[in-house]
Parts: C-alpha cells; sequence; structure tokens
C-alpha cells in the first residue's frame, strides 16, 4: 500500500512541478516585473531610474488617466443594467412555449461567437452612414451626424456594441436558470394568484439569483477591460471620449513612451478588479444563503 | 412572462416580438453581405444606395480582400493556434485539474489550487508590457509564444472546471485500476480522461472561441513577426485599406465565415459547453 502511495505522490508531484512553473513563468513573472516597472521612468526601451511612489502620485493627477477610469466604470455600469435587463426579457420569451424554440436560441446566441473587432467595425460603418442616412430619411436631426464622432454621444455607441454581443451570452445563462425552475413552482403559484410580474418578482427570480450573479460577475469584469470595441469604434476618441483603460494602457504604454507610468496603472486597475470581483462574489454568496 | 396561463394567445405576441427581435441580429449581416458584394460605385451615399442588393454577384472583392490580407496564411495561423491551443489545454489542464482536485486535502495543493485559480483576476493590461519583452528576450515572439501563453492565461478557467468535474467521479474507478497494478499515470489516461469526455468539450468550446477571436495577444507578441492571425489581418488592413468598404466589408465577412460555419455544424455543443463553461 504505501508503495503506491509512494508512487501516487510522486505521479502528482512530477505533474504538479512543470505545469506550475509554466504557469509562474507567464503570469506570476511578468506580474511581477510589471509591478516592478511601475517604480520605473522606463519609456519601454534603453535605461531607466527607480522613481519610487511618482508614478502613482502622478496617476492620481493625471486627467487623462482619471477620465480613461471615468468612461470604462460608467461604460460597465450601463451596459450591465441593458445587458442584463434585455437578456432577462429574451431569455423569458425563449423559454415560453413557442414554436421553433431551438432555431430561435441558436440565433439569438449567434452575435455571441463572433469576433469583437469585426463585429465593431461593422457598427462602425452603421453608425457612421447608415444611422445618418436614416436620420435624413426620417428628418430625425438628432442622429444627422455620426455618434461616434461627438464626444459626448460616442460612448453610446461602444454600450450598443458591447450589449449586442453580450446579450447573446447572457440570455443563454438565463434561460438555463429559468430550466431550473420547476413547472410545480409556477402551478402552485399560479394558485395563489401570482402571474405575470408577480409571479416573476416573488417566484422565478428569487430562484434565479445564481444565475444572476454569475451574469453580473462576467458583464462587469468584460466591460471593465474592454478593449476589441474601442479599438475597432473610436481610437479612444473623440477628444480621448472613449478611452478603456486597457486601451490607455496598451496605447500609452506600449508605444507613447510611458511604460513605467502605464504600468502604475495597470497595477491600480489590477487592484481595482480583484477588489470588484472580491465584493461582488462576497455580495452574492451573502444574498444566496439568505434565499 | 406568462407560461402557465393564456397559452396560445401569449405564444403569438412572443412569437411576433421574437421574429422582430431578430432584425437586430440580421441586419448588421445582411448589411455585411451586401456591402461585400457591391462595387464602389453602386454606393451612393442615401439609404437605398447603400442597402440595396448588389447589380451582379461578383465574387472579384472577396479575390482582392484575399490578396490584400493574405487570407489563406491568416487562417492558417488561427486554425493552428486554436487547435494546438486547445489540444495542449486539455492535456495540460485536465492533468493539472485532475492533481489538484484529488489532493484537496493537501495544505499544498490547496495552495496551487487558490494560486492558479486567482490567475482569473489579473488582467491582460498588466501582463502585456513585460511579456512583450519577456516573449522577445526568450525568442518566442512568434505563433508559439502565443499558444504558450494561452495555455497559462485559460489555465484558472480550466483548472476550475476539471477539479470542479472531478468530484462526480468515484475514486473507487482508479482504486480498482490500482489493485490491478496499473500506475497513476496509466490509470488517469486509461480511466479517468476518458471519463471526463463532456468536460473535455465544455472547455474546447469555451477555450477555442476566445482564442479565436482574441486581437490583444496576438497584436502584442506577434506584432513584430510578419505573421498574421485573421482578427490581426483585419487590424492591419483597416489601418492601411480602411477607406474601401466594398474591399473591407469582403474581408470581414471572411474573416467570420470560418466561425461561422464551425457555429452551423456545432451549435448545440457551443451553446452546451458555453453555459457549462459559464455555470459550473
Amino acid at each position: 500500500m504505501s508503495k503506491h502511495e509512494n508512487e501516487r505522490k510522486r505521479t502528482f508531484l512530477l505533474i504538479t512541478i512543470p505545469i506550475l512553473a509554466l504557469f509562474i513563468c507567464f503570469n506570476t513573472i511578468p506580474l511581477i516585473r510589471g509591478a516592478m516597472y511601475s517604480f520605473t521612468n522606463s519609456r519601454g526601451f534603453g535605461n531607466h531610474d527607480w522613481v519610487g511612489f511618482r508614478n502613482y502620485i502622478d496617476l492620481f493627477s493625471d486627467g487623462r488617466v482619471g477620465k480613461s477610469y471615468l468612461f470604462t466604470i460608467k461604460l460597465a455600469l450601463v451596459t450591465t443594467v441593458v445587458v442584463n435587463v434585455l437578456s432577462l426579457i429574451l431569455a423569458l420569451g425563449l423559454n415560453s412555449k413557442i414554436r421553433a424554440k431551438g432555431f430561435f436560441r441558436g440565433a439569438y446566441f449567434l452575435p455571441n461567437i463572433l469576433g469583437a473587432l469585426v463585429v465593431g467595425y461593422i457598427f462602425n460603418y452603421f453608425f457612421t452612414y447608415i444611422v445618418p442616412a436614416l436620420a435624413d430619411l426620417t428628418g430625425i436631426q438628432a442622429l444627422g451626424s455620426s455618434i461616434l464622432s461627438s464626444p459626448s454621444k460616442a460612448w453610446i455607441g461602444v454600450v450598443i456594441v458591447c450589449a449586442w454581443q453580450s446579450i447573446a451570452m447572457n440570455t443563454i445563462i438565463y434561460i438555463s436558470g429559468l430550466q431550473t425552475v420547476p413547472e410545480d413552482v409556477y402551478e402552485a403559484g399560479g394558485l395563489d394568484g401570482a402571474t405575470g410580474w408577480k409571479q416573476f418578482k416573488h417566484l422565478t427570480f428569487p430562484l434565479i439569483i445564481p444565475f444572476f450573479s454569475i451574469n453580473m460577475v462576467l458583464c462587469v469584469k468584460n466591460f471593465l477591460m474592454v478593449f476589441d470595441q474601442i479599438i475597432a469604434l473610436t481610437k479612444g476618441g473623440p477628444a480621448q471620449s472613449t478611452e478603456s483603460i486597457s486601451y490607455l494602457i496598451y496605447n500609452n504604454g506600449m508605444s507613447g513612451g510611458q511604460f513605467g507610468f502605464q504600468s502604475a496603472n495597470a497595477v491600480v486597475f489590477f487592484i481595482v478588479i480583484v477588489v470588484i470581483s472580491v465584493a461582488q462574489m462576497k455580495f452574492s454568496s451573502s444574498k444566496e444563503e439568505q434565499l | 412572462m406568462k407560461q402557465t396561463s393564456t397559452v396560445g394567445k401569449s405564444n403569438k405576441t412572443v412569437m411576433v416580438l421574437l421574429i422582430l427581435g431578430l432584425s437586430t441580429i440580421i441586419f448588421p449581416l445582411y448589411m455585411t453581405v451586401v456591402i461585400a458584394f457591391k462595387q464602389p460605385s453602386e454606393m451612393t451615399n442615401s439609404i437605398s444606395g447603400i442597402l440595396s442588393l448588389p447589380k451582379v454577384w461578383s465574387l472579384q472583392n472577396f479575390r482582392e480582400a484575399m490578396d490584400v490580407t493574405d487570407f489563406w496564411n491568416s487562417l492558417k495561423n488561427s486554425l493552428l493556434i486554436s487547435g494546438l491551443t486547445v489540444g495542449l489545454s486539455i492535456l495540460i489542464h485536465s492533468l493539472m485539474g485532475y492533481t489538484l482536485g484529488r489532493n484537496k486535502s493537501s495544505k499544498f495543493y490547496n495552495f496551487v489550487y487558490l494560486f492558479i485559480v486567482s490567475g482569473m483576476f489579473v488582467p491582460f493590461a498588466i501582463l502585456m508590457m513585460p511579456l512583450a519583452k519577456q516573449t522577445a528576450e526568450m525568442g518566442l515572439a512568434n505563433w508559439f509564444g502565443v499558444i504558450l501563453l494561452y495555455v497559462v492565461f485559460y489555465m484558472p478557467m480550466n483548472v476550475m472546471l476539471y477539479s470542479g468535474y472531478l468530484t462526480n467521479i468515484p475514486l473507487a474507478l482508479e482504486e480498482a485500476a490500482r489493485v490491478d497494478g496499473a500506475s497513476t499515470w496509466l490509470t488517469y489516461w486509461k480511466i479517468i480522461f476518458p471519463i471526463m469526455r463532456p468536460m473535455h468539450a465544455t472547455v474546447a468550446v469555451i477555450t477555442a472561441l476566445a482564442v479565436w477571436n482574441d486581437v490583444m495577444t496576438p497584436l502584442i507578441i506577434m506584432a513584430g513577426s510578419s505573421e498574421n492571425t485573421l482578427p490581426l489581418a483585419q487590424l492591419n488592413f483597416q489601418s492601411q485599406f480602411g477607406t474601401n468598404y466594398n474591399l473591407a466589408f469582403a474581408s470581414y465577412l471572411l474573416s467570420l465565415i470560418p466561425i461561422l460555419v464551425f457555429y452551423l455544424i456545432c451549435q448545440k455543443q457551443i451553446l452546451n459547453g458555453v453555459v457549462n463553461g459559464a455555470v459550473k
């Protein structure tokens, strides 16, 4: 028996060591290196000096960085709400007794499999040419020029494109949640007069809260890290009004000579993501316990 | 919403709404197809000029787009990267998931599990600049480096899925094999690996979709090499020839076709995989 035990232990260790080494090499080490660069004035090439916490101090007084955080958080919040409301409605529709259910589910999931970059390019054209042409036709002046070229409206375009793709994913998750609700819950509820909105609020929704939590976590995390849509739609413009955090780090860090400074930005961004994720998980697990 | 009462009536309303809603998905795709087949001379600034069907269904735009974006080469790279990443992920992540899932009582392995899974919180933004340097230093600024990085990036998620799935597989199966004198390593490949097939499918689907559509990793790692993936080819194309919209849309459509075909064939597996990956 102990011979077997030893053999088993040795095998596990031999599996773990190389895989863990790979993980450390391409995840942990770059993470540490990134944190170290954040204390330098590196431009990404050539020599660099240690500057202590100066990058972090500068970060909090940098208008462009502040603006990118505001934009990214606004985008994440608005899109999360929009996506979850629409997905839930769509999921209820797709889960009701309809014909060609499989077809509808398949069709509504389609946007999710398409690459965000190309989807962004297609919508870029849509906002730049189709919407203004439609506005011409119908005489709606407000949409006469492309929303992507307006600093106050361009973010709405990003919301629409992010939502168009994410609704597909969230809907599918809500549907699988709705399928866990047993039919007799509705029957019992129906006897008590719970139908329509009441039924949804008191019976259906509480039962699918775990799925709601999953969608919240997925949404917030994905939208905070938004990148492809920005590069395809606005490249951060106009007037830096749609610069997401990831885009700013990429743009100024990789080619803008701010390697050290943007490393500090990335460290702060990492902490923000961890705090939000942990808070969300704590919050949703306490909610689930209550039920 | 009304699932129990007034079945016949609410069905029709829901159906009509669902069909109307589909237009939001079909319209952008219709627009892409129509513009991709047209010639610049057919495009006017009016809505009918843009959205009418092309006079001639010519493949000329596609031929040109293939040339400009080096389509076949990019397709080959995308297939190679996605295929190898999926294969390696299934082999490596399942092994790791198995090892960690079977050693839940050990402090060391629990720590390793938490260490790897917490990698999920690390945004690519903080890794990209050090990784660009590191891969260049190691001579990995190419498609192979990209694959290695993907295997690391998707490890937290996949290891969590595999070790979670393992709790459903009774230990007795392995013990029976051990009595017959088989080593742990052999037992794994002969018994456990095949049993985890449903999870392999899930992992394959979510990894493949994420890798196929990813822009950032190849953009940062492969930028120096002359090789492209399909999304990267679109990005480069855009900065060079972005104003010929007909050509651009032909190239968008080309880059969407492989994944659309894949989706048409394996729709059920994809939907299941995506749901399993998110819910578990």
